[in-house]
Protein backbone atom coordinates (compact mmCIF):
# COMPACT_ATOMS: atom_id res chain seq x y z
CA UNK A 1 0.00 0.00 0.00
CA UNK A 2 1.38 3.40 -1.00
CA UNK A 3 0.87 6.16 1.56
CA UNK A 4 1.44 9.73 0.46
CA UNK A 5 2.89 11.54 3.52
CA UNK A 6 1.65 15.00 2.52
CA UNK A 7 -2.01 14.04 2.79
CA UNK A 8 -4.16 13.59 5.91
CA UNK A 9 -3.91 10.35 7.86
CA UNK A 10 -7.13 8.74 6.69
CA UNK A 11 -6.44 9.28 3.03
CA UNK A 12 -4.77 6.26 1.54
CA UNK A 13 -4.08 4.78 -1.86
CA UNK A 14 -7.24 2.76 -1.27
CA UNK A 15 -9.34 5.94 -1.45
CA UNK A 16 -8.23 6.34 -5.03
CA UNK A 17 -7.83 2.77 -6.22
CA UNK A 18 -11.11 1.39 -4.91
CA UNK A 19 -13.04 3.01 -7.76
CA UNK A 20 -10.57 1.85 -10.36
CA UNK A 21 -10.80 -1.84 -9.68
CA UNK A 22 -12.24 -3.25 -6.46
CA UNK A 23 -15.48 -1.29 -6.62
CA UNK A 24 -15.44 -0.42 -10.29
CA UNK A 25 -18.81 1.29 -10.81
CA UNK A 26 -19.59 -0.58 -14.02
CA UNK A 27 -18.03 -4.02 -13.80
CA UNK A 28 -18.53 -4.64 -10.09
CA UNK A 29 -21.38 -2.44 -8.89
CA UNK A 30 -23.34 -2.40 -12.18
CA UNK A 31 -24.22 1.27 -11.77
CA UNK A 32 -24.83 3.80 -14.51
CA UNK A 33 -25.32 1.21 -17.20
CA UNK A 34 -27.38 3.39 -19.53
CA UNK A 35 -24.51 5.54 -20.88
CA UNK A 36 -22.19 2.52 -20.74
CA UNK A 37 -24.33 0.75 -23.29
CA UNK A 38 -25.58 3.71 -25.27
CA UNK A 39 -22.56 5.82 -26.22
CA UNK A 40 -19.79 3.22 -26.47
CA UNK A 41 -20.16 2.55 -30.19
CA UNK A 42 -16.81 4.23 -30.85
CA UNK A 43 -13.75 4.59 -28.64
CA UNK A 44 -13.77 8.38 -29.03
CA UNK A 45 -17.35 8.71 -27.80
CA UNK A 46 -16.55 6.46 -24.85
CA UNK A 47 -13.55 8.56 -23.88
CA UNK A 48 -15.50 11.82 -24.15
CA UNK A 49 -18.42 10.46 -22.14
CA UNK A 50 -16.08 9.05 -19.49
CA UNK A 51 -14.24 12.35 -19.11
CA UNK A 52 -17.47 14.34 -18.97
CA UNK A 53 -18.80 12.06 -16.24
CA UNK A 54 -15.49 12.29 -14.37
CA UNK A 55 -15.66 16.09 -14.49
CA UNK A 56 -19.19 16.15 -13.08
CA UNK A 57 -18.24 13.54 -10.48
CA UNK A 58 -15.24 15.60 -9.34
CA UNK A 59 -17.00 18.97 -9.19
CA UNK A 60 -20.15 17.70 -7.51
CA UNK A 61 -18.09 15.59 -5.08
CA UNK A 62 -16.05 18.61 -4.01
CA UNK A 63 -19.07 20.89 -3.67
CA UNK A 64 -21.14 18.33 -1.78
CA UNK A 65 -18.20 17.73 0.53
CA UNK A 66 -17.76 21.48 1.12
CA UNK A 67 -21.45 21.95 1.87
CA UNK A 68 -21.86 18.76 3.86
CA UNK A 69 -22.37 20.61 7.16
CA UNK A 70 -24.71 23.21 5.62
CA UNK A 71 -27.21 21.02 3.78
CA UNK A 72 -30.05 19.84 6.05
CA UNK A 73 -30.44 16.10 6.14
CA UNK A 74 -34.08 16.08 5.01
CA UNK A 75 -33.48 17.82 1.68
CA UNK A 76 -30.05 16.42 0.92
CA UNK A 77 -30.99 14.28 -2.09
CA UNK A 78 -32.77 17.18 -3.76
CA UNK A 79 -29.79 19.46 -3.07
CA UNK A 80 -27.35 16.93 -4.49
CA UNK A 81 -29.42 16.60 -7.64
CA UNK A 82 -29.49 20.38 -8.11
CA UNK A 83 -25.70 20.55 -7.63
CA UNK A 84 -25.17 17.73 -10.12
CA UNK A 85 -27.60 19.26 -12.62
CA UNK A 86 -25.69 22.55 -12.47
CA UNK A 87 -22.39 20.93 -13.39
CA UNK A 88 -24.04 18.82 -16.08
CA UNK A 89 -25.44 21.98 -17.67
CA UNK A 90 -21.91 23.47 -17.65
CA UNK A 91 -20.50 20.32 -19.26
CA UNK A 92 -23.28 20.28 -21.82
CA UNK A 93 -22.57 23.84 -22.96
CA UNK A 94 -18.79 23.29 -22.85
CA UNK A 95 -18.95 20.23 -25.11
CA UNK A 96 -21.24 22.07 -27.50
CA UNK A 97 -18.67 24.88 -27.69
CA UNK A 98 -15.64 22.59 -28.08
CA UNK A 99 -16.88 20.09 -30.63
CA UNK A 100 -20.27 20.13 -32.29
CA UNK A 101 -19.70 16.71 -33.89
CA UNK A 102 -19.09 15.13 -30.52
CA UNK A 103 -22.12 16.90 -29.11
CA UNK A 104 -24.29 15.45 -31.87
CA UNK A 105 -22.85 11.96 -31.40
CA UNK A 106 -23.48 11.92 -27.65
CA UNK A 107 -26.86 13.60 -27.99
CA UNK A 108 -29.12 13.69 -24.95
CA UNK A 109 -26.78 11.41 -23.06
CA UNK A 110 -24.66 14.33 -21.86
CA UNK A 111 -27.69 15.77 -20.12
CA UNK A 112 -28.64 12.35 -18.87
CA UNK A 113 -25.46 12.32 -16.75
CA UNK A 114 -27.76 13.92 -14.14
CA UNK A 115 -29.51 10.64 -13.50
CA UNK A 116 -26.34 8.55 -13.58
CA UNK A 117 -26.59 6.68 -10.29
CA UNK A 118 -22.79 6.56 -9.89
CA UNK A 119 -22.68 10.29 -9.22
CA UNK A 120 -25.58 10.48 -6.81
CA UNK A 121 -24.35 7.31 -5.16
CA UNK A 122 -20.89 8.82 -4.56
CA UNK A 123 -22.38 12.08 -3.28
CA UNK A 124 -24.58 10.24 -0.81
CA UNK A 125 -22.22 7.47 0.25
CA UNK A 126 -18.85 9.22 0.24
CA UNK A 127 -18.66 12.97 -0.42
CA UNK A 128 -21.31 13.85 2.16
CA UNK A 129 -19.28 12.21 4.93
CA UNK A 130 -15.67 13.01 4.10
CA UNK A 131 -13.37 16.03 3.84
CA UNK A 132 -12.82 17.73 0.50
CA UNK A 133 -9.45 16.15 -0.35
CA UNK A 134 -10.74 12.64 0.24
CA UNK A 135 -13.87 13.32 -1.77
CA UNK A 136 -11.76 14.68 -4.63
CA UNK A 137 -9.41 11.70 -4.68
CA UNK A 138 -12.23 9.19 -4.40
CA UNK A 139 -14.24 10.87 -7.16
CA UNK A 140 -11.14 10.89 -9.38
CA UNK A 141 -10.69 7.15 -8.86
CA UNK A 142 -14.35 6.42 -9.53
CA UNK A 143 -14.38 8.64 -12.61
CA UNK A 144 -11.27 7.00 -14.05
CA UNK A 145 -12.72 3.57 -13.27
CA UNK A 146 -15.88 4.55 -15.13
CA UNK A 147 -13.87 5.90 -18.08
CA UNK A 148 -11.80 2.72 -18.13
CA UNK A 149 -14.95 0.59 -18.28
CA UNK A 150 -16.41 2.73 -21.06
CA UNK A 151 -13.17 2.40 -23.03
CA UNK A 152 -13.16 -1.38 -22.53
CA UNK A 153 -16.51 -1.51 -24.29
CA UNK A 154 -15.83 1.23 -26.81
CA UNK A 155 -12.57 -0.25 -28.08
CA UNK A 156 -14.03 -3.73 -28.59
CA UNK A 157 -17.15 -2.39 -30.27
CA UNK A 158 -15.30 -0.05 -32.61
CA UNK A 159 -12.65 -2.57 -33.62
CA UNK A 160 -15.18 -5.31 -34.37
CA UNK A 161 -18.01 -3.12 -35.61
CA UNK A 162 -16.20 -0.68 -37.88
CA UNK A 163 -12.66 -2.08 -38.12
CA UNK A 164 -11.04 1.06 -36.76
CA UNK A 165 -9.77 2.51 -33.50
CA UNK A 166 -10.22 6.19 -32.57
CA UNK A 167 -11.15 6.69 -36.22
CA UNK A 168 -7.98 5.13 -37.68
CA UNK A 169 -8.50 2.25 -40.06
CA UNK A 170 -6.96 -0.94 -38.67
CA UNK A 171 -7.54 -3.74 -41.14
CA UNK A 172 -7.64 -2.08 -44.55
CA UNK A 173 -10.46 -2.20 -47.09
CA UNK A 174 -10.73 -6.01 -47.17
CA UNK A 175 -12.22 -6.09 -43.66
CA UNK A 176 -15.91 -6.88 -43.50
CA UNK A 177 -17.20 -4.96 -40.45
CA UNK A 178 -19.26 -6.90 -37.92
CA UNK A 179 -21.98 -4.27 -37.91
CA UNK A 180 -24.05 -5.71 -35.08
CA UNK A 181 -21.43 -4.53 -32.59
CA UNK A 182 -22.03 -0.84 -33.25
CA UNK A 183 -25.79 -1.38 -33.11
CA UNK A 184 -27.69 -1.57 -29.79
CA UNK A 185 -27.48 -5.38 -29.30
CA UNK A 186 -23.67 -5.17 -29.52
CA UNK A 187 -23.61 -3.04 -26.38
CA UNK A 188 -25.41 -5.74 -24.42
CA UNK A 189 -23.24 -8.52 -25.84
CA UNK A 190 -19.89 -6.80 -25.22
CA UNK A 191 -20.78 -5.85 -21.65
CA UNK A 192 -22.01 -9.41 -21.00
CA UNK A 193 -18.72 -10.69 -22.44
CA UNK A 194 -16.65 -8.52 -20.09
CA UNK A 195 -18.75 -9.60 -17.12
CA UNK A 196 -18.19 -13.25 -18.09
CA UNK A 197 -14.43 -12.70 -18.11
CA UNK A 198 -14.45 -10.95 -14.73
CA UNK A 199 -16.68 -13.64 -13.30
CA UNK A 200 -14.29 -16.37 -14.48
CA UNK A 201 -11.37 -14.59 -12.83
CA UNK A 202 -13.28 -14.05 -9.60
CA UNK A 203 -14.37 -17.68 -9.41
CA UNK A 204 -10.80 -18.84 -10.05
CA UNK A 205 -9.50 -16.57 -7.29
CA UNK A 206 -12.15 -17.80 -4.86
CA UNK A 207 -11.27 -21.39 -5.65
CA UNK A 208 -7.56 -20.73 -5.14
CA UNK A 209 -8.35 -19.09 -1.81
CA UNK A 210 -10.48 -21.97 -0.56
CA UNK A 211 -7.86 -24.48 -1.73
CA UNK A 212 -5.21 -22.62 0.23
CA UNK A 213 -7.41 -22.61 3.32
CA UNK A 214 -8.01 -26.35 2.96
CA UNK A 215 -4.28 -26.97 2.74
CA UNK A 216 -3.70 -24.81 5.78
CA UNK A 217 -6.43 -26.64 7.69
CA UNK A 218 -5.03 -30.04 6.74
CA UNK A 219 -1.58 -29.05 7.88
CA UNK B 1 -46.75 6.74 -42.65
CA UNK B 2 -46.10 10.42 -41.98
CA UNK B 3 -43.09 10.82 -39.66
CA UNK B 4 -44.99 13.28 -37.45
CA UNK B 5 -48.33 11.46 -37.38
CA UNK B 6 -49.54 10.37 -33.97
CA UNK B 7 -49.57 6.67 -34.83
CA UNK B 8 -46.01 6.81 -36.07
CA UNK B 9 -44.76 8.63 -32.97
CA UNK B 10 -46.46 6.04 -30.80
CA UNK B 11 -45.11 3.05 -32.75
CA UNK B 12 -41.68 4.62 -32.98
CA UNK B 13 -41.38 4.94 -29.21
CA UNK B 14 -43.14 1.63 -28.57
CA UNK B 15 -41.30 -0.74 -30.93
CA UNK B 16 -38.86 0.77 -33.42
CA UNK B 17 -36.83 2.91 -31.04
CA UNK B 18 -37.82 1.10 -27.88
CA UNK B 19 -36.53 3.11 -24.92
CA UNK B 20 -34.92 0.16 -23.20
CA UNK B 21 -33.74 -2.05 -26.02
CA UNK B 22 -32.69 0.48 -28.65
CA UNK B 23 -31.91 3.66 -26.71
CA UNK B 24 -30.68 2.13 -23.44
CA UNK B 25 -32.77 4.28 -21.15
CA UNK B 26 -33.94 2.77 -17.89
CA UNK B 27 -31.50 -0.13 -17.87
CA UNK B 28 -31.31 -0.15 -14.05
CA UNK B 29 -34.96 -1.17 -13.47
CA UNK B 30 -34.71 -3.40 -16.55
CA UNK B 31 -31.98 -5.38 -14.78
CA UNK B 32 -33.25 -4.80 -11.24
CA UNK B 33 -36.98 -5.50 -11.18
CA UNK B 34 -37.38 -7.94 -14.05
CA UNK B 35 -37.21 -11.02 -11.84
CA UNK B 36 -40.96 -11.73 -11.80
CA UNK B 37 -43.63 -10.98 -14.38
CA UNK B 38 -46.00 -9.60 -11.72
CA UNK B 39 -43.58 -6.97 -10.37
CA UNK B 40 -42.38 -6.10 -13.86
CA UNK B 41 -45.96 -5.42 -14.87
CA UNK B 42 -46.62 -3.18 -11.85
CA UNK B 43 -43.40 -1.28 -12.41
CA UNK B 44 -44.35 -0.78 -16.05
CA UNK B 45 -47.75 0.65 -15.14
CA UNK B 46 -46.22 3.06 -12.64
CA UNK B 47 -43.70 4.22 -15.24
CA UNK B 48 -46.40 4.82 -17.88
CA UNK B 49 -48.29 6.92 -15.37
CA UNK B 50 -45.30 9.02 -14.33
CA UNK B 51 -44.18 9.39 -17.94
CA UNK B 52 -47.49 10.89 -19.02
CA UNK B 53 -47.62 13.25 -16.03
CA UNK B 54 -44.03 14.44 -16.35
CA UNK B 55 -44.27 14.74 -20.12
CA UNK B 56 -47.21 17.13 -19.72
CA UNK B 57 -45.38 19.08 -16.99
CA UNK B 58 -42.17 19.25 -19.03
CA UNK B 59 -44.12 20.58 -21.99
CA UNK B 60 -45.56 23.39 -19.86
CA UNK B 61 -42.23 24.20 -18.21
CA UNK B 62 -40.44 24.34 -21.54
CA UNK B 63 -43.03 26.74 -22.96
CA UNK B 64 -42.47 29.07 -19.99
CA UNK B 65 -38.66 28.82 -20.15
CA UNK B 66 -38.55 29.51 -23.89
CA UNK B 67 -40.80 32.53 -23.41
CA UNK B 68 -38.45 34.08 -20.85
CA UNK B 69 -35.23 32.99 -22.65
CA UNK B 70 -34.11 30.76 -19.80
CA UNK B 71 -33.29 27.58 -21.71
CA UNK B 72 -30.13 26.96 -19.69
CA UNK B 73 -32.34 26.20 -16.68
CA UNK B 74 -34.11 23.44 -18.59
CA UNK B 75 -32.25 20.48 -17.13
CA UNK B 76 -32.54 21.64 -13.53
CA UNK B 77 -36.24 22.42 -13.87
CA UNK B 78 -36.97 19.10 -15.57
CA UNK B 79 -35.34 17.08 -12.84
CA UNK B 80 -37.16 19.08 -10.18
CA UNK B 81 -40.46 18.63 -12.02
CA UNK B 82 -39.98 14.88 -12.34
CA UNK B 83 -39.14 14.52 -8.66
CA UNK B 84 -42.25 16.47 -7.68
CA UNK B 85 -44.41 14.64 -10.23
CA UNK B 86 -43.38 11.33 -8.72
CA UNK B 87 -44.18 12.63 -5.26
CA UNK B 88 -47.54 13.93 -6.45
CA UNK B 89 -48.41 10.68 -8.19
CA UNK B 90 -47.47 8.79 -5.06
CA UNK B 91 -49.76 10.93 -2.88
CA UNK B 92 -52.65 10.77 -5.36
CA UNK B 93 -52.51 7.02 -5.68
CA UNK B 94 -52.31 6.64 -1.93
CA UNK B 95 -55.47 8.74 -1.56
CA UNK B 96 -57.46 7.37 -4.48
CA UNK B 97 -56.55 3.69 -4.40
CA UNK B 98 -54.68 2.33 -1.38
CA UNK B 99 -54.74 -1.15 -2.93
CA UNK B 100 -52.80 -0.02 -6.00
CA UNK B 101 -50.45 1.94 -3.75
CA UNK B 102 -49.59 -1.20 -1.83
CA UNK B 103 -48.92 -3.19 -5.03
CA UNK B 104 -46.58 -0.55 -6.42
CA UNK B 105 -44.81 -0.06 -3.11
CA UNK B 106 -41.16 0.94 -3.28
CA UNK B 107 -41.16 1.19 -7.07
CA UNK B 108 -42.90 4.55 -7.12
CA UNK B 109 -40.18 6.67 -5.46
CA UNK B 110 -37.49 4.78 -7.38
CA UNK B 111 -38.90 6.04 -10.66
CA UNK B 112 -37.36 9.48 -9.99
CA UNK B 113 -33.90 8.16 -10.79
CA UNK B 114 -35.08 6.36 -13.91
CA UNK B 115 -33.32 7.93 -16.85
CA UNK B 116 -36.13 6.93 -19.20
CA UNK B 117 -38.32 9.67 -17.71
CA UNK B 118 -35.75 12.45 -18.04
CA UNK B 119 -34.81 11.08 -21.48
CA UNK B 120 -38.44 11.34 -22.55
CA UNK B 121 -38.66 14.97 -21.43
CA UNK B 122 -35.40 15.85 -23.21
CA UNK B 123 -36.28 14.05 -26.45
CA UNK B 124 -39.71 15.62 -26.75
CA UNK B 125 -38.06 19.05 -26.33
CA UNK B 126 -35.31 18.31 -28.85
CA UNK B 127 -37.82 17.12 -31.42
CA UNK B 128 -40.17 20.04 -30.61
CA UNK B 129 -43.32 17.94 -30.41
CA UNK B 130 -46.64 19.73 -29.82
CA UNK B 131 -48.87 18.86 -26.89
CA UNK B 132 -50.82 15.97 -28.46
CA UNK B 133 -47.64 14.51 -29.95
CA UNK B 134 -46.05 14.63 -26.50
CA UNK B 135 -48.93 12.59 -25.09
CA UNK B 136 -48.65 10.00 -27.85
CA UNK B 137 -44.87 9.87 -27.42
CA UNK B 138 -45.03 9.37 -23.66
CA UNK B 139 -47.72 6.67 -23.94
CA UNK B 140 -45.67 4.85 -26.56
CA UNK B 141 -42.47 5.11 -24.58
CA UNK B 142 -44.19 3.88 -21.41
CA UNK B 143 -45.82 0.99 -23.23
CA UNK B 144 -42.48 0.08 -24.81
CA UNK B 145 -40.79 0.12 -21.43
CA UNK B 146 -43.49 -2.14 -19.97
CA UNK B 147 -43.27 -4.52 -22.93
CA UNK B 148 -39.48 -4.84 -22.61
CA UNK B 149 -39.68 -5.34 -18.86
CA UNK B 150 -42.42 -8.00 -19.03
CA UNK B 151 -40.68 -9.90 -21.86
CA UNK B 152 -37.44 -9.87 -19.92
CA UNK B 153 -39.19 -11.06 -16.74
CA UNK B 154 -40.76 -13.92 -18.68
CA UNK B 155 -37.36 -14.98 -20.01
CA UNK B 156 -35.77 -14.77 -16.59
CA UNK B 157 -38.51 -16.84 -14.97
CA UNK B 158 -37.75 -19.58 -17.50
CA UNK B 159 -34.03 -19.14 -16.95
CA UNK B 160 -34.42 -19.96 -13.26
CA UNK B 161 -35.07 -23.55 -14.27
CA UNK B 162 -32.30 -23.76 -16.86
CA UNK B 163 -28.96 -25.30 -16.10
CA UNK B 164 -26.38 -22.66 -17.10
CA UNK B 165 -22.62 -22.78 -16.41
CA UNK B 166 -21.57 -21.52 -13.02
CA UNK B 167 -19.72 -18.40 -14.21
CA UNK B 168 -22.50 -17.14 -16.43
CA UNK B 169 -25.19 -16.72 -13.80
CA UNK B 170 -26.44 -13.31 -12.70
CA UNK B 171 -25.90 -10.04 -14.50
CA UNK B 172 -23.90 -11.40 -17.42
CA UNK B 173 -26.68 -13.82 -18.39
CA UNK B 174 -29.34 -11.10 -18.05
CA UNK B 175 -27.33 -8.83 -20.34
CA UNK B 176 -26.99 -11.64 -22.88
CA UNK B 177 -30.79 -12.03 -22.83
CA UNK B 178 -31.17 -8.28 -23.17
CA UNK B 179 -28.91 -8.36 -26.22
CA UNK B 180 -30.99 -11.06 -27.85
CA UNK B 181 -34.23 -9.18 -27.14
CA UNK B 182 -32.65 -6.07 -28.59
CA UNK B 183 -31.60 -8.02 -31.68
CA UNK B 184 -35.18 -9.20 -32.08
CA UNK B 185 -36.51 -5.66 -31.72
CA UNK B 186 -34.23 -4.48 -34.52
CA UNK B 187 -36.57 -6.39 -36.79
CA UNK B 188 -39.15 -3.66 -36.24
CA UNK B 189 -36.87 -1.11 -37.89
CA UNK B 190 -38.64 -1.44 -41.23
CA UNK B 191 -42.06 -0.87 -39.68
CA UNK B 192 -42.17 2.86 -40.36
CA UNK B 193 -41.69 2.26 -44.07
Amino acid sequence: MVQDPRLPEKLSWETFSTGLWKENPVFVMLLGLCPVLAVTNTAMNSLAMGLATTFVLLCSGVLVSLLRKVIPKQVRIASYIIIIATFVTITDYAIKAISLDLYKALGAFIQLIVVNCVILGRAEAYASKNPVVNAFVNALGMGLGFTFALLCLGVVREVLGSGSLFGFDLFGPAFQPWVVFVLPPGGFFVLAFWLFIFSVFRKRKERAQSNKEEVANAA
Amino acid sequence: MQPDSLTFIFLNAFLINNFVLAMFLGICPFMGVSGKIKTAWNMGLAVIFVMVVSSVCAYGINAILVRFDLEFLRLISYIAVIASAVQLVEMTIKKVSPALFRTLGIFLPLITTNCAILGLALFQTNRSYDFIQCLSFSLGAGAGFTLALVLMAGLREKLELADVPDVSTGAAMSLMLGGMLSLAFMGFAGLGG
